[in-house]
């Protein structure tokens, strides 16, 4: 579905990607796991249109989406959650989620869509006239969650989703993820949290420093010894 | 949605009924020359803010230029009806085209700026028109376009105000207008959501600029006569006080505070000196006390005004 060739990044000068290469089938979860700095949220960044590779390939369904602007891509059915969750604070949970369905042409199955989402988040249908910026933490990431799930994305981009949550928050929040990805909608995950990155995920890479060190299926990954000792906290 | 089309009626009715007082009150000389005149600054005041206001209040982008829009369209709108003879209406069209086109070719290059950079680069280009002019001798250089004939008068100005608050209220009530807004809520998040922001920054500084033309044009030919020293960027910063003071991306706020500074200033006519004084000493106290302008980014809203008072005072808006 996504197959990543070489990709190499800049910020200015710094060489953030060093030929990054990964690929996503269809159905799957996969996760890209690593410390700080290793590049994580640019390859995602890099892949919803945000950042422009220097170098390399992106191919999403068969076309090469490398340095196409970023509406283009989510008109693709790509969606990205980004970072820091980054909803429009002073707009109500209802106008955030419109805002998510922005490009899509067939606002007849808008009303269910949205039925959809508040299945999966009750919260924020009993907030739904409340001014996002008012939400906690938890229901701001579920509002992002829900305003990607508005454009009906085949291939879902997440950054971080666990990001400044309560333990018990970022459960739900993985399981929603999971819940979604049986749903249909492929999903690409990055995330700090290795140990709960790895317990849902199909496949995982591990970054240092702009590179693929490791990859493979998940449940290999959490075994090893090498991952266990620098990510899972031995 | 019906509700909405009858509240525009309502509104558009009070206009109706504020025009005609005033319009009697001009007629009866109730209202002399003074005030007539503060009361068209008023209204192309009104013009200015609220056409900033889509720019700097409900896109984010923050813009001190604004001043350079209306002189194209105080020059192009009196070329057309002095060295053409065209009909006002042309006049006003084209002056507002004229600014429209400039503020998409400027628009284009300079959105990728934001923040300081922005407002500098729009500073700049104020400058830059303000002096071109200043250099044609065709109309007028260094002394002014002279011999403008008085065709606007308070009936083109108050409906051309309404006009231009109805539709930048339209607009904002978009999907456009929502996009814009977004834009201005969190950029990045507004790209994941396939926003064009380039185009639709573009297009708030477009319309934005067209109305500063409009507004310009409605200037110099009220006032016989367009002159580079009317377009300094003073001039962008009245326009821009008057949006911070009534409040970033709100309408009503932006017409707040055009009809306070207009009329303040005017109270002040006798002391020139002292105008600048109690601008900056008025904004240095709103910006302690209330950092997002009178009314913040709320509305005046009809169901408060008939709370308030049964519906008459700022109804125009």
């Amino acid at each position: 579905m996504l197959s990543i060739q070489n990709i190499d990044v800049y910020y200015g000068a710094i060489h953030a990607l060093k030929g990054i290469s990964l690929d996503v089938t269809e159905g799957e979860i996969v996760t890209l796991i690593g410390a700080n700095g290793a590049g994580k949220s640019t390859t995602l960044r890099t892949i919803s249109g945000l950042l422009k590779p220097k170098s390399g390939k992106i191919v999403y369904e068969g076309k090469e989406i490398a340095g196409l602007p970023a509406q283009q891509i989510v008109g693709m059915g790509l969606s990205q959650v980004p970072e820091g969750r980054r909803i429009f604070a002073n707009m109500t949970v209802m106008e955030n989620l419109e805002l998510g369905a922005y490009l899509r042409k067939d606002k007849e199955n808008l009303a269910g869509d949205l039925k959809n989402v508040f299945a999966k988040f009750p919260r924020l249908e009993e907030r739904k006239a409340q001014v996002a910026g008012t939400l906690s933490g938890g229901e701001q990431q579920m509002l992002a969650m829900g305003r990607a799930l508005m454009s009906r994305p085949r291939l879902l981009l997440l950054d971080e989703p666990s990001m400044g949550l309560a333990p018990l928050l970022v459960k739900e929040i993985f399981s929603i993820i999971k819940e979604i990805n049986e749903g249909g909608t492929t999903i690409l995950l990055v995330e700090q949290n290795a140990n709960m990155a790895l317990s849902i995920a199909d496949r995982a890479y591990v970054l240092e420093t702009g590179r693929v060190i490791l990859s493979g299926p998940a449940k290999e990954l959490a075994a090893s010894e090498e991952v266990r000792k620098a990510y899972l906290g031995g | 949605m019906q509700a909405l089309r009858k509240q525009d009626l309502l509104l558009l009715g009070l206009a109706v009924v504020f025009y005609a007082i005033v319009q009697g009150l001009l007629m009866a000389d109730i209202i002399g020359p003074f005030w007539e005149l503060n009361i068209v600054l008023v209204g192309i005041n009104i013009i200015l803010a609220a056409s900033l206001n889509l720019i700097n209040g409900f896109t984010g982008q923050f813009s001190i230029g604004h001043a350079g829009f209306m002189a194209v369209g105080a020059y192009v709108g009196a070329v057309m009806t002095v060295k053409f003879s065209l009909p006002f209406i042309v006049a006003l069209a084209g002056g507002a085209v004229a600014a429209g086109i400039l503020g998409f070719l400027i628009g284009l290059p300079t959105l990728r700026l934001s923040g300081d950079y922005l407002a500098i680069a729009t500073l700049g280009l104020g400058e830059i028109i303000r002096i071109t002019i200043l250099n044609i001798p065709y109309v007028g250089g260094a002394s002014g376009f002279m011999g403008i004939p008085r065709l606007a008068d308070f009936t083109w100005v108050f409906f051309l105000t309404i006009f231009t608050l109805f539709f930048i209220k339209n607009l904002i009530r978009s999907s456009h207008g929502r996009a814009c807004i977004s834009i201005r809520e969190n950029e990045i998040a507004a790209e994941t959501m396939g926003i064009d922001t380039t185009r639709y920054k573009v297009l708030a500084f477009t319309i934005g600029a067209s109305f500063a033309g409009l507004a310009g044009t409605l200037f110099s030919h009220y006032f016989y006569i367009a002159h580079p020293a009317s377009f300094t960027f003073m001039r962008s910063f009245d326009i821009l006080t008057m949006v911070v003071l009534g409040g970033l991306g709100s309408m009503t706020g932006a017409v707040t505070g055009a009809v306070l500074l207009t009329f303040i200033s005017a109270a002040l006519a006798s002391y020139p000196e002292w105008r600048m004084v109690i601008y900056s000493i008025s904004l240095i106290i709103l910006m302690l006390y209330r950092p997002q302008g009178l009314l913040g980014d709320k509305e005046i809203s009809l169901s408060i005004i008939k709370r308030l008072t049964g519906g008459d005072s700022r109804a125009e808006n």
